[in-house]
């Protein structure tokens, strides 16, 4: 278990990092509304939210994912660690495929999700949204296994759009057409080596393309080199967001508490609980939270996180759901957007179920602005069981080319 | 033996045997597995040669409760408490301090010791009697409290509120949680009685008379105290172990010797036996470990089969071994200086100050032994002569505070410490040295290898009070269950912790019993 250092001497006197990519999209912010994401910089929007939210559903978006937490997990017990970390059941999962998991602690509440890269026999990558160090050392008790960051050792760039087989083909990276979702493939851009997944926080066609960080510049100017009609934006997290809800993709940590991150009793949520049950597979063999699962699946659910579409153009914002218009206070919105591809307003909530039913008629009421004027409003929800957008061309293998 | 079995004990000790006997006796099919070659644990009679023979790894202990003599019929299978002994605190110049139950008898006593001391006595032995809640039943659970646990604690308050009366109450609170160090320097002047005391207070656990909580695991020993005066085992058919045996047989137990336990079987989070070291299979629905609750849980259970915050806590369980053992054969019978011979049937310490155990327990800190260890000294052949061919002696010694661990490493340095040992014997009783024909010495490492007791701690885990009560062994381990469904706990690791008095055994069968797992 080593913790490389790879960070300056003198890095507090720079409160956000750099990723490798960083040069690159300083040039093209015109915006410079930067945020933190993991101790490093990254833009909220580049240029123009509109062009990069259309970028992903008619283009091709890129975004620099190098922030995002990585773990590599090695060793003879790497599986075993895994299957016992992990709700749900990885006997399916092989070298050179990714699979999206979830672990909870002893109490069967959710501490992160992410996805799982299995590169070779007993090597694997975990990426996930918060830092994991500490959680995943102290599960590898009994383990043969061994557990190391990797997040500043590896620069990855996320190409998602429908565009994007195209955009990263022209760019030079061949052996994609055979790449089904959830694949990785070990493939080169010009002189250097690249690993592609096809995975994506987006629910778009789209790729992860990882490189060393010395190699990173290469890779982005062979990918914004691709002249003509791909329409190859770069993005931020504020069209993340945007696009993620529409995906219907939770955020552990913004759309509910995670566990060991809460005070209270019940401030954290079980997987059943933000929708993540079809992840959990209760009869694979142990797992860390296993019997307070088992328990919880005997009993009526107490609450799901819901996805809403919202009727009305109003913008939600921060909103409490009530069960009937002036009804009994159930649930609170937890994020929302406004969908352009869908015209719709939508969100996912955090609604109490009464008797292990969600209420028949869900109301939101929440207060927008006019011109600085403050109005309430009531809107009527329509709870969705399925992700709010979800287009073929996501998963067609070969992609369609442009 | 084609009858079902109804639970598997992991382990012969004395507790799992008469957890073996309550479940036996209640109607179940049980067998008892044991690695070793006789049933007793740390309290099964070990022999040096051909003719020498010692009552075990444990040699002085309270009587058990009559709960478990009438419940287990233990009389009738021959179990019969010794005689009541004194313990006698040695001096190096021979003024040596005779500690009986209320009373002291040396040279240069003051008046106020020998008033107080009875006084002192009668005032700890109401302390345990309050405590007695707490411990002859299974330990409250705060979180999710049933009408038996809400009933323990109410008559645990009942017991110090009313039972203590107010005054004693302020006291008892007042001490309950500090040192035996600062409670015994209030009372007394003598070092002698003050060092006996507080080795009492700390043996078998790695603290000194100044840690925190030695009040607590002294009083925890005087719970014993109220089954009877503390007398040496002598071996034998009295011995406590001989009668469970024989008792947990005639009620049907099976008792399967050299018989080693690999694993625990489980299939989706219940247990259904045990797999042999042999490759064989035992099943059964009930499994109750009697193993130390480190091993049960990493190396029985394996934390495949474990939530992973609970497997990293059972790694975690505070418990390393100080004491080692020292059994003599000897071809006379040794002349303490300033001792007479009858005095020798008693415990002899060499606890002359409670300076002297506080710097012997700081060197074990360090991984080092003392030139000056604490030592625990009987002479069993005195008790039955049996032990030792005719004018021949065995001695038992327990040496405080002997490091797990320690620099230089032991197979280097275990001869030259159990030399140590013997020159300090020798600084008390001159001819020892000449008398010895046989000796084996029992380092922590070796009890952890022999006993299978892990970091070789007698109790399976520090008694300290962050691993007592509802805290033993681990948070989600307590009340004897585990998380594995139908796998209990049985041993010195679970409440109320380790002594020769079976409560952890009993308090398991009757959780057992209750569970509704039982047939």
């Amino acid at each position: 278990m080593t913790f490389p250092l790879t960070i300056e001497p003198e890095h507090f006197r720079q409160a956000l990092q750099r990723t490798p990519f960083h040069d690159r999209i300083e040039a093209l912010s015109s915006t410079e509304v930067w945020t933190g994401w993991n101790c490093y910089k990254v833009p909220r929007v580049v240029e123009n939210l509109a062009a990069e939210y259309f970028a992903v559903r008619s283009g091709c978006a890129v975004m620099d994912l190098t922030p995002m937490e990585k773990y590599r997990i090695t060793g003879t017990g790497a599986r075993e660690f895994l299957d016992r970390l992990v709700t749900r059941d990885i006997t399916a999962l092989k070298p050179g495929r990714v699979t999206y998991v979830v672990w909870c602690n002893d109490d069967g509440k959710v501490i992160d999700d992410g996805t799982l890269f299995q590169l070779t026999q007993d090597d694997y990558r975990l990426c996930s949204q918060h830092h994991q160090l500490d959680w995943l050392l102290m599960s590898a008790t009994g383990f043969n296994v061994q557990i190391r960051t990797e997040t500043h050792d590896i620069a990855a760039l996320a190409v998602q759009g429908p565009t994007s087989y195209s955009v990263l083909t022209a760019a030079g990276i061949e052996g994609l057409g055979s790449l089904k979702p959830f694949g990785i493939v070990d493939v080169s851009c010009g002189d250097i080596a690249v690993t592609v997944s096809r995975t994506g926080y987006t629910g778009d066609l789209g790729y992860e393309v990882w490189v060393e960080p010395t190699d990173a510049l290469q890779l982005w100017d062979a990918i914004f080199g691709v002249q003509g009609r791909y329409n190859v934006v770069a993005m931020g997290l504020d069209a993340l967001e945007m696009v993620r809800i529409e995906a219907g993709f939770i955020m552990p940590g913004f759309d509910f508490n995670t566990a060991e991150a809460t005070i209270r009793d019940s401030h954290d949520r079980s997987p059943y609980e933000v929708g993540l049950g079809w992840v959990v597979n209760l009869d694979k063999g142990h797992f860390t939270g296993r019997k307070a699962l088992l328990l919880e699946e005997s009993k009526p659910i107490k609450r799901r996180l819901t996805k809403l579409i919202v009727d009305g153009n109003k913008p939600v914002g921060e909103a409490f759901i009530y069960a009937g218009k002036n009804g009994k206070q159930i649930g609170e919105v937890k994020c929302t957007t406004w969908s352009p591809v869908l015209k719709s307003n939508l969100a996912l909530a955090d609604i109490d179920y009464i008797n292990g039913r969600l209420p028949a008629e869900l109301w939101a009421r929440f207060d927008y602005q006019v011109e600085l004027k403050w109005h309430t409003a009531w809107a009527q929800c329509h709870a969705q069981s399925k992700p709010f957008y979800n287009p073929d061309h996501r998963s067609t293998t070969p992609p369609n080319r442009f | 033996m084609t009858d079902r079995i109804d639970a598997i004990i992991i382990g012969a000790g004395h507790n799992g045997l008469v957890c073996a006997g309550y479940l036996a006796r209640a109607g179940m099919n049980v067998v008892c597995l044991e690695s070793g070659d006789a049933a007793g644990g740390m309290a099964a009679p070990r022999t040096l040669g051909e003719h020498y023979h010692f009552p075990g790894l444990a040699h002085a202990a309270y009587p058990v409760s009559a709960a478990i003599r009438r419940d287990l019929k233990l009389d009738r299978f021959g179990y019969v408490p010794g005689d009541a002994i004194n313990t006698v605190s040695l001096d190096a110049d021979g003024q040596h301090l005779t500690i009986a139950a209320n009373s002291i008898v040396g040279e240069n006593i003051s008046a106020s010791d020998e008033r107080n001391y009875p006084v002192f006595r009668k005032q700890y032995l109401a302390f345990a009697k309050a405590l007695r809640p707490l411990y002859e039943n299974q330990p409250p659970r705060l979180k999710n409290m049933g009408f038996a646990d809400t009933a323990t604690l109410a008559k645990l308050g009942w017991n110090i509120r009313m039972g203590l009366g107010r005054e004693t109450m302020y006291e008892f609170l007042r001490v309950a949680a500090i040192n035996i160090y600062d409670v015994l320097n209030e009372e007394f002047d003598d070092d002698r009685l003050k060092g006996a005391i507080a080795a009492d207070a700390v043996l078998g656990s790695a603290m000194g008379p100044r840690t925190p909580g030695t009040v607590l695991t002294w009083l925890q020993r005087l719970q014993g105290e109220r089954n009877g005066p503390m007398s040496l085992l002598s071996g034998g058919r009295s011995q406590l172990v001989h009668a469970l045996t024989q008792s947990a047989e005639d009620a049907g137990v099976t008792i399967r010797l050299n018989t080693h336990v690999a694993s625990i079987l489980i299939e989706n989070g219940k247990t259904f036996g045990v797999k042999l070291s042999n490759g064989d299979m035992v099943k059964a629905n009930i499994v109750i470990s009697n193993a130390d609750p480190r091993s049960t849980f990493s190396r029985l259970v394996g934390a495949p089969q474990l939530d992973a915050m609970f497997a990293r806590r059972a790694t975690q369980i505070r418990g390393s071994g100080v004491v080692a053992k020292l059994h003599l054969a000897l071809n006379g019978l040794p002349e303490f200086t300033g001792l007479e011979d009858s005095q020798l049937r008693g415990r002899l310490l060499i606890a002359p100050s409670m300076k002297y155990i506080e710097q012997a327990f700081n060197h074990s800190k360090y991984n080092e032994c003392s030139e000056n260890p604490l030592l625990e000294i009987t002479i069993p052949s005195l008790h039955n002569s049996a032990l030792a061919p005719d004018g021949h002696h065995v001695m038992s010694i327990n040496i405080a505070f002997v490091p797990y661990e320690l620099d230089g490493g032991w197979d280097e340095q275990k001869a030259i410490v159990a030399y140590k040992v013997i020159s300090q014997l020798g600084r008390y009783a001159p001819n020892l040295k000449s008398l010895i024909v046989d000796h084996e010495f029992l380092t922590p490492r070796d009890i952890e290898e022999q006993f299978l007791a892990v970091r070789g701690h007698w109790h399976h885990g520090e008694l300290s009070i962050h691993q007592s009560f509802m805290m033993r062994p681990l948070h989600g381990a307590a009340q004897y269950d585990t998380p594995i469904d139908g796998l209990f706990l049985c041993g010195a690791g679970s409440h109320p912790g380790g002594g020769l008095n079976g409560l952890p055994g009993q308090n398991a069968a009757r959780r057992i019993l209750k569970s509704g797992r039982a047939k």
